[in-house]
């Protein structure tokens, strides 16, 4: 489970401090997939990057299963932008990364996840022989072989085209409904963040905080075109506009 | 008395052809007859075209070399150079064979591989590990390299009175010689590598539990493995170049002294030897580093040899 209470973060700019964050209060329990929506700015990617344990500068309480988040580590499988894959090591040598092939138990893993997101026959490929959806599931798999206990996904597939992305969301949730693995979703892509998330949480720029949380009651697999998918997707882009038309009235965190 | 008749009468439409053919490319002729009569121009320039393609693409590099040589010898044969400024290529070469046959050769072969080697290996190995230093700490880089950049402006010739006076002539001058030349490239290129890891791959081995031995080995390692090649690949250019000169200031064996002592008694020829096995030591020690590169770098996929 993961308690956000009272975070706030400021950067120092030359020009004096700047809020990126103020007064977030989130919890999300465990195997839930809550998605984050908003403007650039609004510091979506910040949050994501103080729960990876990658930023540790921050007033407020972000706690992991009761602990406080003091560093980055493998219970907290980190997915960025870019596949950020060594490019001198083949697929499956990146899966292990820093754990060894040679360990019977590492190879059988790295094989299961290997077909989890559907890359067997990939092994030996180097990343620059693969496509970035490819690339991106071989990043998933890298953090899945840690077995994190939340999973961290900061506009991962933001550089793909529409159709690998659909792909590749639908990928996600295959993978999420068998891992059962916890997934923060980030991204600015309205249509994906009602598809993934059983929560959206709304974000406001300037100073960065949540607007609001809101719950998408619709089965897994969802269909993109189903009237009640259009009715939700309505909704959230409601609460979005109300954001991108600039100082709406100050409701504070949601819940 | 017919094929000059049958000539002048196709003269007119035989020069049409040829106009049409070589408009085409030379590669399609009008009719048979038409290809008799065009023939001197067209197909001669296919003909070029089809040898250019035979040749296959390491021999191109053998073009000019050999029309030198082949411009060189017929020079010599004809009076036209001076025996003793430019000896034949033939002369040469029989001034190859002797040495080889005498085994002087392989000793002065011998004496200079241990000197370039040994001076490469020390000056190397210690550039690299400076470099790894200063390239991973800070503090290391503010302690010593502002020395190392300092001492790198000081021209290395400037040094050899100091080493003569120092260590005298012998071997360990020499080597220490071509060790402070080749560890300039590996120092500034292993520096340099180290310092081009990705910030964003280092945040990826912070979120997987890297250790600090793993970053090293793992992600620093690699990222500079495509500069340190390229400062070995300096560095041992640099070595046959020192070599050459600590082998003239004074020495009785080594390719370098071979030159000289051959200089001494107009020898142009056996100079001429030691000229070309410099090349070719020096190009195939550049290959070897190259092949490293290819057995190395495969999987960058900017990689163009």
């Amino acid at each position: 489970m993961l308690e956000i209470e009272s975070l706030n973060k400021t950067f120092a700019a030359p020009s004096g401090p700047v809020v990126a964050l103020r007064d977030i209060r989130l919890t999300v329990g465990r195997g839930e997939f809550v998605t984050f929506i908003g403007p650039s700015g609004c510091g979506k990617s910040t949050l994501l990057k103080i729960v990876a344990g990658l930023d540790t500068v921050y007033e407020g309480s972000v706690k992991l299963n009761g602990e406080r988040i003091g560093g980055p580590g493998i219970d907290k499988g980190v997915i960025f932008q870019e596949p950020r894959l060594f490019p001198w090591l083949t697929v499956e040598k990146n899966v292990a990364a820093n754990l060894s092939l040679r360990n019977p138990e590492v190879r059988k893993r790295v094989g299961e996840l290997l077909e989890l997101v559907r890359l067997q026959g990939f092994e030996k490929a180097y990343p620059r022989e693969l496509s970035g959806g490819m690339a991106q599931r071989v990043a998933i798999a890298r953090a899945l072989l840690r077995n994190p206990d939340i999973l961290l996904l900061d506009e991962p597939f933001g550089a793909l085209d529409a159709f690998t992305r659909s792909h590749m969301q639908e990928v996600l949730l295959d993978i999420w409904q068998r891992s059962k693995t916890t997934m923060l979703f980030v991204t600015h892509d309205l249509d994906e963040a009602v598809f993934l998330g059983q929560r959206v949480v709304v974000m406001n720029p300037r100073p960065g905080h949540i607007r609001s949380v809101l719950d998408i009651d619709l089965p897994y697999p969802r269909s993109r075109t189903g009237a009640s998918f259009q009715e939700l997707r309505a909704l959230v882009l409601g609460e979005f506009e109300k954001v991108e038309k600039g100082p709406a009235v100050d409701v504070g965190a949601g819940i | 008395m017919s094929d000059y008749s049958a000539a002048s009468r196709s003269a007119g439409p035989g020069a049409g052809a040829a106009e049409e053919a070589s408009a085409t490319g030379g590669v399609r002729l009008p009719s048979a007859a038409a290809a008799v009569q065009a023939a001197p121009v067209p197909v001669e320039g296919a003909g070029v075209r089809e040898r250019r393609k035979a040749l296959p693409g390491w021999a191109h590099g053998w073009i000019v070399p050999l029309l030198v040589l082949a411009a060189w010898e017929l020079g010599s044969a004809l009076g036209l150079v001076s025996e003793s400024a430019l000896p034949a290529p033939s002369r040469i070469a029989q001034a190859f064979w002797s040495l080889v046959a005498s085994g002087e050769l392989a000793r002065h072969i011998g004496a200079s591989f241990v000197r370039a080697g040994g001076g490469f290996l020390l000056g190397g190995a210690t550039g690299l590990l400076l470099g790894l230093f200063t390239g991973l700490g800070k503090w290391v880089e503010r302690t010593l390299d502002p020395t190392v950049q300092m001492l790198r402006t000081v021209p290395l010739l400037a040094v050899i009175p100091l080493f003569i006076l120092w260590f005298g002539v012998g071997e360990f001058s020499k080597i220490l010689l071509i060790s402070l030349g080749a560890f300039f490239p590996v120092y500034f290129h292993t520096f340099l590598g180290v310092r081009s890891a990705d910030r964003k791959l280092h945040e990826v081995t912070k979120a997987l539990e890297f250790s600090a031995l793993q970053q090293a080995t793992k992600l620093i390692l690699p990222s500079a493995l495509p500069n340190v090649l390229l400062g070995i690949r300096l560095s041992v250019g640099v070595s046959w170049l020192l070599l050459a000169v600590a082998e003239m200031m004074g020495a009785s064996s080594g390719i370098g002294y071979l030159i000289q002592d051959a200089r001494v008694y107009s020898q142009t020829d056996i100079v001429f030897v030691g000229i070309g096995l410099f090349a070719l030591v020096g190009k195939l020690s550049d290959s070897g580093v190259r092949l490293l590169e290819k057995r190395w770098l495969g999987w960058r996929s900017s990689y163009k040899g």
